[in-house]
């Protein structure tokens, strides 16, 4: 009687439980930090913050099975069904479920949610913006620009690798699931906390370092920058243990026949950015502790007074940060040529090449961070060197670029919405890898450093090459993931609306910066008036277009008509599976025997589905 | 899942390049090392040991993953208990050490790059010996059998790893 009103007391793992645990957490660490080692506010709220975490994964269950394991207990079958998402309703949205394709659902929700908060928080950019002189104050504007700053490039790092990734890489390779659900599902459910916190940085005192958080404004700042920066690690930590599944999942997971050179181009293209996720990423979580540890333990690695050293910091931040940008860019590149040949039916042109450059790319990424620093001050030698490299890293990129002007190039091109992104895609991604050319010179950057150039340029390439990708991405896979067709009259006019007024938006902020305004400050020069107001009109039509992007998805899951497995006639496997697919996807593991693109051939196909012997089914 | 646990380690071996590369480049910006007066670099007596224990305790894991692939219950046990007793005592003189140092985290950049980079070592020993902890009584309630023996395999490549770690610091921090 007692245990069964205990039990009713205590919520089941779940999402209310989670909340719970973080609150009781929270005090816990906080409590403990304040009263018990008689800390400082920012200590405490680390101790706390690190509690909070810590109860959310309980809460949610997110270690029930690994301490099941470590207490050599046999796991309730149940149980391990239900975290498997086969209690299926949208509850296993909010729970801790394994299944790669919730996994991914939740991945994709949440980072278009992310994207509509700091879509905003630039709206309120433009606003402060639009007029010379200070509307709001300079510390609100920092404080938003940061926040827009810092979940945006969440937004990019996660969407197509998280969203897309997640739900489609073991359809591709013909595997039931990832290679480790458990840490899949780990990876996802330490998000929601980490993005709370940086959500409540005006709270905090708001921050005003950007999301680049150079020392010695980050060491001084107040707390709200404290917050950002254990944010910040979380999502580190989150990636690497995603990396790490991505990565056993395509060399362990692979269907029969499933060769490295036949895997879809997507899958590629996801595998060296999570090899480059991998790589680079513990070093930033660690500059990140580092500066962390500068701020609450008194130590003084960039603190110069003590002997320590500023550039180090910006040394190790872009050694990530700049591998950070093909993270966030080829994932897109790689959704761009999964779509191109579906809607040329024709061949992906040059897909070795293309997959060799993707390599090529994430090697030579290592290679080229200093080009953010030719004006920090650090050591002369270094300019002319990672000039050179970053031109050349150009190369691989322009050859992938190709492999999709290769491809259309006489093909039959059907206009679908997708395929209507992809050609918004090359052409934003042509002129921010062009203006790159720029900032890639020693000379021409030390003029261009930060003014609006600089922010047009990445503008350019990373709205160009993720979230163009993602759209592309989004409603090419649409019909697989939630069995309904999106509406096409809306799609195109979400596109036609949103790339005019993103060229609209960016285009006049080369001149602007050519012409000296300086980026990251509220205020400029009066002369500057008219043509801010334009650029913030044309922001805000960006805006109202990700309305109609929202309104068609939500309306289109919802009641859209219902999609056949394979409404595009695509060739790769997760086509060949009921739309959505079942769980564990596949009911007879599929044979492969061949590659995925052999368009323009009839009757041709990747491979077989039944339990057919292997054979070419192509004559 | 060992694969796993590979990729994990070269995430890790990252990491801690990220610390070595802040420590040299911290050093060599200064013209003395340590940069402030009156600090003596830590005795080498008492690492030197702790050294050889935990690169002897490699061996140890070693033997015990030997008998895990053997399938031999008791002799799992026995290594792996005397793996968990040589990487606690080097925990404990790790301790001992950071009391009786004399200069501290905030000692500048001395004490920050010493603290944080031994630090940050002790607490994968920490972790590796709550691995070996949960393996060893995994195997004592004879759930490691030649058959399943993975998580031995994998403590013992992340052990290994930590052993390594564990002589590139020694060799820069002490002798160097």
């Amino acid at each position: 009687m007692i245990a069964a009103r205990r039990a009713s007391l205590v919520p089941a793992p779940g999402l209310l439980r989670a909340i719970g645990g973080a609150v009781i957490g929270l005090a816990l660490g906080a409590g403990l930090a304040a009263f018990g080692l008689q800390a400082e506010l920012g200590q405490i709220l680390a101790l706390g913050y690190i509690f909070a975490l810590l109860g959310f994964l309980l809460g949610i269950g997110a270690f029930r099975f690994w301490l099941t394991w470590a207490a050599g207990r046999e796991v309730d079958v149940a149980e391990e069904h239900a975290a498997h998402g086969r209690a299926g309703d949208w509850r296993r949205y909010f729970r801790f479920t394994t299944d790669h394709k919730v996994i991914g659902v939740q991945y994709l929700v949440s980072a278009f949610v992310l994207f509509f908060i700091a879509g905003t928080a630039a709206m309120l950019m433009r606003f402060e913006l639009a007029q010379p002189g200070i509307a709001t104050s300079k510390d609100i504007y920092n404080t938003v620009m940061s926040t827009h700053g810092a979940m945006m490039i969440t937004v990019a790092l996660v969407s197509i690798i998280g969203g897309l990734g997640n739900y489609l890489v073991p359809l591709m390779v013909g595997a039931r699931d990832m290679a480790f659900p458990k840490a899949n599902a780990l990876s996802y459910w330490m998000l929601p906390l980490a993005i709370v916190l940086v959500a409540s940085n005006p709270l905090l005192g708001g921050f005003d370092s950007g999301w680049t958080a150079y020392p010695p404004l980050s060491q001084q700042a107040n707390l709200g920058q404290q917050a950002y920066l254990m944010a910040f690690v979380t999502v580190g930590v989150s990636s690497i243990l995603s990396a790490i599944n991505f990565l056993v999942t395509v060399f362990r997971m692979r269907a029969p026949g499933m060769s490295l050179m036949r895997m879809p181009i997507f899958v590629w293209a996801l595998t060296v950015t999570a090899a480059l996720a991998l790589i680079a990423t513990s070093v930033v979580a660690m500059a990140f502790t580092m500066l962390l540890f500068d701020r609450l333990l008194g130590t003084s690695f960039f603190r110069a007074s003590r002997g320590g050293d500023v550039i180090l910091f910006q040394h190790l931040f872009w050694f990530y940060s700049h591998p950070a940008v093909y993270i966030m860019a080829l994932p897109g590149l790689g959704a761009i040529l999964e779509i191109v040949p579906v809607f040329a039916r024709k061949p992906l042109f040059a897909y070795p090449l293309a997959v060799l450059m993707f390599v090529s790319i994430g090697v030579m990424s290592f290679m080229v961070w200093a080009h953010h620093m030719f004006v920090s001050g650090m050591a002369e030698f270094f300019h002319i060197p990672i000039m050179l490299t970053t031109e050349l890293i150009s190369v691989p990129t322009g050859i992938v670029f190709l492999a999709a002007l290769g491809t259309i190039w006489m093909g039959r091109i059907q206009f679908k919405v997708p395929m209507l992104w992809v050609f918004g895609f090359l052409w934003a991604f042509l002129i921010g890898g062009i203006t790159g050319v720029f900032l890639a010179d020693v000379p021409t950057d030390i003029t261009l450093s930060d003014t609006y150039f600089v922010v047009a340029h990445f503008h350019y390439t990373i709205v160009g090459g993720t979230i163009f990708g993602l759209f592309a991405g989004t409603y090419y896979w649409f019909p697989k993931i939630t069995g309904r067709m999106y509406d096409e009259t809306l799609g195109r006019l979400h596109f036609w609306w949103f790339t005019i007024a993103f060229n609209a938006t960016f285009i006049p902020m080369f001149w602007l910066g050519i012409e000296g305004m300086r980026r990251r400050v509220a205020d400029y020069p009066a002369g500057f008036g008219l043509v801010n107001l334009f650029i913030s009109f044309a922001a805000l039509n960006i805006a109202l277009s990700v309305v109609v992007f929202a309104f068609n998805m939500v309306r289109s899951w919802r009641r859209g008509p219902l999609a056949a497995p394979n409404p595009w006639r695509a060739q790769t496997l997760e086509w060949q599976v009921a739309s959505p697919p079942p769980i564990e996807n596949f009911d007879q593991i599929p044979i492969v025997t061949d590659t995925p693109y052999q368009y323009g051939s009839p009757g041709a196909a990747p491979g077989s589905l039944g339990a057919a012997p292997a054979r070419r089914l192509r004559p | 899942m060992l694969l796993g646990v590979k990729l994990g380690i070269l995430s890790e071996v990252m990491l801690f390049g990220a610390l070595f590369a802040a420590y040299f480049v911290i050093r060599g910006e200064s013209s003395e090392w340590p940069p402030v007066a009156g600090l003596e670099r830590p005795e080498l007596l008492l690492p030197g040991l702790n050294t050889a224990l935990l690169v002897s305790s490699s061996a140890t894991m070693q033997m015990a993953v030997r008998a895990a692939r053997g399938g031999d219950r008791s002799r799992i046990l026995r290594w792996l208990g005397v793996t968990l007793i040589l990487g606690g005592i080097f925990i404990l003189v790790q301790g001992y050490e950071f009391a009786t140092n004399g200069f501290g985290l905030d000692a500048g950049v001395f004490g920050s790059t010493f603290y944080i980079l031994t630090g940050f070592h002790g607490a994968h020993v920490l972790a590796g010996l709550g691995l070996m902890a949960i393996v060893t009584n995994r195997a004592r309630l004879g759930l490691v059998s030649a058959e399943h023996h993975t998580a031995v395999e994998a403590t013992s490549y992340y052990w290994h790893f930590v052993d390594a770690v564990w002589l590139f610091l020694f060799s820069t921090l002490y002798l160097l």
